[in-house]
Parts: C-alpha cells; sequence; structure tokens
C-alpha cells in the first residue's frame, strides 16, 4: 500500500507479549487475571456501561431539538464514522495487549504512560458526579413509597390559608426539586451548608456501587445481569402506558417530525458527533480494561459492531417512550390551561356550566372579542400553546426530575410508575458506574501507587470512599451548580484529547501494521478498508473537529450558569448568572490538567532518561560479567514460578 | 286600607331584597355542580336553594350556639344561570339587621366540610368568594417513608458486603491451607490423625483398605 506514517518505537517487541506467548496464555489460562465466566457478562457489561442516562435524557432532547426524524440521519452516519472504529479500536488494544489503560499505553511507549493517567483522571471526576445524580435518584426513589407522592401538591403554610409562595409561583415538582432535594441557593458562591438527607444518599449511592465492584469483575459480572437488563423491561413498561395515555402519540409525532433544513446547521452535526462520542464511554480507559479480561481470539470486531447497533437502538427506543409521556404531559397542561380559561370566562360572564367546551372555544373568544373587547383585555387569560408544552425543558436532570415526575403524578397509580421510573434510572446509572471505577481502579493497580499485596476490595473501597469524601461538595445548597460545572468540563474536552491521542497512539506510533496482523492474530482476517481508513484518517479528523468546536465556543463565550432564584424577577424561570473568576481556576484543574498530564508525563520521563542514561551505561559496564546477563528467562515461567510459593 | 295591606303583604320581601342586594356583609357563592359531578350531576332548582339556606342556617346555629336561626334569616339574591347567587344572614332578634360578614366567614369556616358533604362537592367546586378555604392538615408521619426505605437499602447493601468480605476471608484461608497442604505432601510425610487442618488441603484423602467397597462382587 501506501507510505504509511509510523514513529519509531524502539523496544516495543520487548514490553509486549508475543503472539507466541499469547496462545500460551490462553492455554494455560493463566489464573492471575481475572476473566469473564461467560460472553453474556462481557457483552452486558460493555452494553451497560455504554447504555446510560445519556440515551434516556440527552439523545430525546438533541433529536427534538435539531429536526426531529431528521436528527437520525447525521446520528447514524456519525456513529458509523466516528463510534464503531473508536469502540473497536479500544476494543482491539485492550484484547491485545492484556492489560488496563495505563498498561497498554506503558507497553505501547513509556512516554504515553500520560494518557492512561489522563483517562484514569477523567474517570474519577467523572465517576464523582455522575454518582451524585445516582444518589438524587435515589432519594426520589426513596420518597416513592408514598400515596400521594411529595411532589404531587404544594405544602400549605402556617396558618393553613394557602400554599408555600415558592411552590405558589413555580409548581409542586420545581419546588419539590429545587428546594426539598436540593435546597438550593441563589448563587454558586453561597454554599448553603451540607444537605443532609442528600449526603445520606450519596452514602448510599456509594456503598451500593461498592458493594458491587468489590472484586472488580467478579461481582461486577454477577450485577450486571439485573442492571443492564431492568432498563429495558422498564422502558417497555413505559411504552405500552405511555401509549394508551391520552396525547402520547402527538408527543412522538413531535419528536420525530422531521426537519430537514436543521441538516444544513452545522451545529447539528457537531452535536451528533459529540453525543455519539460521549454515549459510547470512550476514552474513560473503562472499554480497554474489560475488554483485556477476554480470550485472545474474540472476536472483538462483531463486539464492537453489536454494542454500538444495540447502543443506537436503545438511543431512538428510549427518545419513543420519553416523547410519548411528554405528550401525554404536554397534552394535560393544554387541557388545563383551556379548562381554566373556560372556567374564568364562565365565572366572568355568568354562563351556565357546559355552555363552551373546548371545541367552541374559540368560536367564543372571537364572539367575546367583537362585542365587549375592554372586558376581554382585562381578563388576561392564558395562551394556551402545545408546541411550548411539548418542547419544555426536556434534558438533563430538568427531564428526569421535574417533567417527568410531573407527568407520573397524573398517571393511575403514580407511586408504582415513580418506583419504576426511578429504579430504571438507578440501574442506567450504576452500569455506567462500573465502567468508570474499573477505569480508577486498574490504572491504580498498574501504577504501583500503593501497596500491590492490598487486595482489590480494599483498592475499591478505597477509591469509593475518596470519591465520597470529595462528593460531599455536591451535596451543599450549591450542589447542583458545581455538577453542571463538572459535566461541563471534567467530561467534554480532556474526553476529545485522550481520544485523539488513543488514535494517533495506535495508528502511528504502535504501527497500524502491526495491529492489522494482531486483529488477523485475534479474529482470523485482516481489518477491511473502511477501518483503516477509520482509524487513520476519518475518526481523527471528526473528534479533532469536534474539539476544536467545544474549544473555541468555550472559549470565546461568557461562562454563565443557570440559577433557581426565589428573588429574581423572572421568578420561576430559572436566571442566567456569571460565573465569579475564582471559578476559572476550578474550570484549568477540571480540564486543563488531564489534558497536560499527557504532555507532562512525557516530559518528565524524557528529563528522567537523559539524566538517568548516564548512570545506567556506567552499570551495564560493570555487570558484563555476570551469567543473568547472558541468559535470558522469559516472563511467563518466571511469573509461573513466583505463584507456586 | 286594600293598599296598606298589599303594602305590608309585599314589603317584607322587598325589603328582604334590598337588604341582601345593597349589603356589604353578603357573600357570592358559585357552585360548579358539572364540573364537580360530570354525569352524575343534579340540577339546581328551588329545592336545592332550599337545602343551601337550611344548610347555611345549620351553619350559624353551630357557630352562635344559638337555636334560633331558620331558614327565613338566609337571604338570597342576584340568582344566575351560572349558579351563583348572593346571600346574607338577617339577625335572629332583628329581621332588618344583618349579621356582620366576619361572624358568617367564621360559621361558614368552621363547617365548610359539612355544607360541601351536603352537596357532595368540593373546595373548588362550591366557593365562597371572600373565604379562602382552610387547606387540610399536611400529612405528619412518625418515620418519614423514605428514611424507612433507606434503612432497608442500607441494611441489604451492609449484609452484602459483610458477606462477600466472609467469603474473600474463608477463600484465603482455604487457599492458604492448601498450599500448606501441598508443600506437606512434598515432605512425604502423610499423617494419619494429622490435624484437620492440613489434610483439607488434599482433596482425595486417605485411602483406607481395612475398608473397601466392593459391592460388585458380592452380589448374589
Amino acid at each position: 500500500m501506501k507510505l504509511k506514517l509510523k514513529l519509531p518505537n524502539p523496544g516495543l517487541d520487548e514490553r509486549i507479549p508475543s503472539h507466541a506467548e499469547l496462545e500460551k496464555l490462553e492455554l494455560e489460562e493463566a489464573g492471575e487475571r481475572p476473566q469473564w465466566d461467560n460472553k453474556a457478562q462481557y457483552m452486558l457489561t460493555c452494553v451497560g456501561f455504554c447504555v446510560g442516562l445519556g440515551n434516556v435524557w440527552r439523545f430525546p432532547y438533541l433529536c427534538q431539538s435539531h429536526g426531529g426524524g431528521a436528527f437520525m440521519i447525521p446520528f447514524l452516519i456519525l456513529l458509523v464514522l466516528e463510534g464503531i472504529p473508536l469502540l473497536h479500536l479500544e476494543f482491539a488494544i485492550g484484547q491485545r495487549l492484556r492489560k488496563g489503560s495505563v498498561g497498554v499505553w506503558r507497553s505501547i511507549n513509556p512516554y504515553l504512560v500520560g494518557v492512561g493517567i489522563a483517562s484514569m483522571l477523567v474517570s474519577f471526576m467523572v465517576g464523582m458526579y455522575y454518582n451524585t445524580i445516582i444518589a438524587w435518584v435515589l432519594w426520589y426513589f426513596f420518597n416513592s413509597f408514598q400515596d400521594p407522592l411529595p411532589w404531587s401538591q404544594c405544602p400549605v403554610n402556617e396558618n393553613r390559608t394557602g400554599f408555600v409562595s415558592e411552590c405558589e409561583d413555580s409548581s409542586p415538582v420545581d419546588y419539590f426539586w429545587y428546594r426539598k432535594t436540593l435546597n438550593t441557593t441563589p448563587v454558586i458562591e453561597d454554599s448553603g451548608g451540607l444537605q443532609w438527607w442528600i449526603v445520606l444518599c450519596l452514602f448510599c449511592a456509594w456503598t451500593l456501587l461498592w458493594v458491587c465492584c468489590l472484586r472488580g469483575i467478579e461481582t461486577t459480572g454477577k450485577a450486571v445481569y439485573v442492571t443492564s437488563t431492568l432498563p429495558y423491561l422498564v422502558l417497555t413498561i413505559f411504552l405500552i402506558r405511555g401509549l394508551t395515555l391520552k396525547g402520547s402519540v402527538s408527543g412522538i409525532k413531535f419528536l420525530f417530525t422531521p426537519d430537514l433544513d436543521e441538516l444544513l446547521n452545522p451545529s447539528t452535526w457537531l452535536d451528533a458527533g459529540a453525543q455519539v462520542f460521549y454515549s459510547f464511554s470512550l476514552a474513560f480507559g473503562g472499554l480497554i480494561s474489560f475488554s483485556s479480561y477476554n480470550s485472545v481470539h474474540n472476536n472483538c470486531e462483531q463486539d464492537a459492531v453489536i454494542i454500538s447497533i444495540i447502543n443506537g437502538l436503545t438511543s431512538i427506543y428510549a427518545a419513543i417512550v420519553i416523547y410519548s409521556i411528554i405528550g401525554f404531559r404536554a397534552t394535560e397542561r393544554f387541557d388545563d390551561c383551556l379548562n381554566g380559561n373556560i372556567l374564568t370566562l364562565m365565572n366572568t360572564f355568568d354562563l351556565p356550566e357546559g355552555n363552551i367546551t373546548e371545541s367552541s372555544y374559540d368560536g367564543f373568544l372571537q364572539h367575546l372579542n367583537s362585542t365587549v373587547p375592554a372586558v376581554f383585555q382585562d381578563l388576561q387569560l392564558k395562551t394556551c400553546d402545545m408546541q411550548t408544552f411539548l418542547s419544555q425543558g426536556v434534558e438533563g436532570t430538568g427531564l428526569a426530575f421535574i417533567v417527568f415526575t410531573e407527568a407520573i403524578t397524573k398517571m393511575p397509580i403514580s407511586p408504582l410508575w415513580s418506583v419504576l421510573f426511578f429504579i430504571m434510572l438507578f440501574c442506567l446509572g450504576l452500569s455506567t458506574m462500573f465502567g468508570s471505577v474499573e477505569g480508577v481502579v486498574v490504572p491504580l493497580q498498574d501504577l504501583n501507587i500503593l501497596p500491590k499485596r492490598w487486595p482489590k476490595e480494599v483498592y475499591t473501597g478505597l477509591v469509593c470512599l475518596v470519591s465520597f469524601g470529595l462528593a460531599i461538595i455536591f451535596a451543599q445548597g450549591s450542589g447542583e451548580y458545581w455538577l453542571a460545572l463538572f459535566d461541563g468540563f471534567a467530561g467534554s474536552i480532556p474526553l476529545l484529547i485522550i481520544a485523539f491521542c488513543e488514535m494517533m497512539a495506535v495508528a502511528y506510533i504502535y504501527g497500524i501494521d502491526r495491529f492489522n496482523d494482531d486483529i488477523k492474530f485475534m479474529i482470523g482476517h485482516k481489518p477491511n478498508f473502511f477501518w483503516q481508513a477509520t482509524w487513520r484518517l476519518v475518526s481523527p479528523l471528526i473528534v479533532l473537529l469536534i474539539f476544536l468546536f467545544y474549544f473555541v465556543t468555550t472559549v470565546s463565550k461568557e461562562l454563565t450558569y443557570i440559577a433557581w432564584d426565589p428573588q429574581s424577577e423572572n421568578f420561576p424561570t430559572l436566571e442566567t448568572k456569571s460565573y465569579p473568576d475564582w471559578i476559572y481556576a476550578i474550570i484549568f484543574i477540571l480540564s486543563g490538567v488531564p489534558a497536560l498530564v499527557i504532555p507532562a508525563v512525557a516530559l518528565y520521563k524524557l528529563i528522567r532518561n537523559r539524566c538517568c542514561a548516564k548512570e545506567e551505561k556506567h552499570k551495564a559496564a560493570e555487570q558484563l560479567y555476570s551469567i543473568s546477563d547472558k541468559i535470558q528467562i522469559p516472563d511467563e515461567l518466571d511469573r509461573a514460578s513466583r505463584s507456586l510459593h | 286600607m286594600l293598599a296598606g295591606v298589599l303594602l305590608l303583604i309585599f314589603l317584607p320581601p322587598l325589603v328582604a331584597k334590598d337588604l341582601c342586594k345593597d349589603s356589604q356583609d353578603g357573600f357570592k357563592v358559585r357552585l360548579s355542580i358539572k364540573t364537580g359531578l360530570g354525569d352524575d350531576a343534579y340540577e339546581w332548582n328551588e329545592s336545592e336553594m332550599f337545602l343551601f339556606r337550611s344548610t347555611l342556617a345549620y351553619a350559624m346555629r353551630k357557630h352562635s350556639n344559638q337555636d334560633t336561626y331558620t331558614i327565613d334569616n338566609i337571604l338570597v339574591c342576584n340568582d344566575t344561570q351560572r349558579v351563583s347567587f348572593v346571600f346574607v344572614v338577617t339577625s335572629t332578634d332583628d329581621p332588618d339587621q344583618l349579621i356582620p360578614k366576619e361572624q358568617v366567614e367564621l360559621a361558614v369556616r368552621q363547617n365548610k366540610h359539612r355544607i360541601n358533604n351536603a352537596f357532595l362537592l368540593s373546595d373548588m367546586t362550591l366557593e365562597f368568594m371572600g373565604i379562602p378555604p382552610t387547606l387540610s392538615a399536611p400529612i405528619i408521619y412518625d418515620t418519614e417513608p423514605w428514611l424507612i426505605v433507606f434503612g432497608v437499602v442500607i441494611g441489604a447493601v451492609a449484609v452484602g458486603i459483610v458477606a462477600l468480605l466472609m467469603s474473600t476471608v474463608s477463600k484465603k484461608r482455604r487457599a492458604k491451607e492448601k498450599a500448606a497442604g501441598l508443600s506437606e505432601e512434598d515432605e512425604g510425610i502423610v499423617k494419619e490423625n494429622g490435624t484437620a487442618l492440613s489434610s483439607l488441603g488434599r482433596k482425595e484423602g486417605v485411602y483406607n483398605q481395612a475398608f473397601s467397597n466392593d459391592d460388585r462382587f458380592t452380589k448374589l
């Protein structure tokens, strides 16, 4: 083929096991490295890691806001060009080099250890805030075991003459979320103290995670049988429930109504690319780890395609379910609005009931406008627009904790639906956390920071404990603002950089020829032209474009956040406020440190090699006369003899 | 003479109407029967009005602890198709004097529940303009339900952690004994009455030839 660019990489063969050694490992079933009990566990774990909360509350919003059915086109194209190649790359390299993320990059080239460390840092920070969302889900889950649900009605004030004013102005679901759950402060600088109920839920979330991750994949492999399959069951139940409710079809229609003009908008393509990238949980290091526990001849190409398809289909399925429920809620709101207006009209003009129906409403309005326009103006009827209700605040935590919970209160037997919904969100989040913990624990073990003889339980326990301790910042009054900050900066830019470095490392430092041979050895055939083109050119280009777009937009605009401020003029609309200056330091730590670790570690290793190179030359000259230099003891024999003692 | 008699007959209702229409002490009432009851809605007629006046008289009786209030003390006017009207309450001692607004309000608030039930309506569908409904007291739990569920989950998690840790510890102990048992075999000494721990290391055990299980040869 054409001239393949490959950077010099001396000593690669010493660092990685050869094909012969891999075959031997396969036959001996080396007991040190954990293994999957069966293929199903592996697939379910990967599906669980990829399918997360984003599939439920980010994709449907993107779909609806970027031209409905038309959004499928950029999404599917980028799934094929960006998602599947990257997934296959991570699976293959993990399966071949049989190490976690730090081990893999160290094997390829010691200067690349920074990539593994960056993955570990990002996994740690994302895990911290992601589990806080799970803590919130748990809070709602615990509160679902009562009838009526606490967010279905406003609490009454002291003298029982009316409702609490904050709740009266907004809505019971808003009040329960912002006041009873988060107890938000108006600004991020205002800490508001620790909310003890959130601390309890956080503790519960982290201990639950620890019990599932206690022994690594031994325990998570069993847990995923439930956490990866239950969401699909609940989604199906909600689909059936949703389709029997009034107005659900209008929601689905709203979701999928294609607006092909959106395809000309570049931000549609960029959002689709970003969604595919983040949805696949790439560059966290977890997928590389999971894949390294497979047998050497596992068909990773097939796995990558299957998991990508499952992920894409789950997003679409979840979008249908979510929007059927949103359609129901919008219809209910519309009916309430209309009936409220009809009541006002009846009360003002003392008309008998049933005189104005929903169908005769418009005709009646026109009649009124022509006969008594003055009175009509004074009435201040609310505008009831179905489209507004359908497009209200439907992404992220707003979807789960405000819009969906409101829809649930309008269904019969609300506590049941609430319990089911929050169990589903919990399972979706927990299975993603398994990959996150894996992405932190395995690099920690590889880096040899802590004593090696400590059992896995201590490693996982330590990671959970430290994360819980740091996640206390999210249990403050201003916790939600901190979480939004982490969500925006800890997970976005560093991941793109890491993914780009991964692709460059495998294609040009490890060598695409060697990689092709490895895949041929593992699955039996060489990867075809599609994989070559995407790994070497198309996928890195897409990731680079997305990164540049994000970087430029973030740096150029003033950074703001939306706050719940009961004192603001536009209450209950959320107020946009700008961050204080010291936030920029925090943002730098979140985004900059993982990204800068990559060159920093390379530089550190370079300096260490240069200054220690001279000393090593002296030592090498002294040891020429010892026997051990002349006889090379192969690695596995060494390992085997060690395990016998 | 006749004029005088006629005046006497028609004066009270006229005066009554004036008392009701112009007064500051009246309350407007609005009923939304069809909204509240749907298909089971009843027709609003004179009998229903009679019931309303009697329930109000009852409310006044209960509030003032005087058994002298009758249906004639409740005057109604401004009837509309909406089913809304204004009422006033006259004093038992003097038919021309009205009970002040505050007293009536208190009487209605105390007995709203009974008035609602008489008409199968609720605070939303039977409105007294100017008298805000007393909202039901919030349900106070002894233990919040969420704490109970939290306790159950944490308990299950604690049991899980302890069970898993114990199984790890016992697995390690068994592995250590297995290793100890193997190293004893290397020395070539097999203890018959050896300690239980070391014999666990070997799965097969010791074959005792004194007792043999040769059933296949003893069949007749």
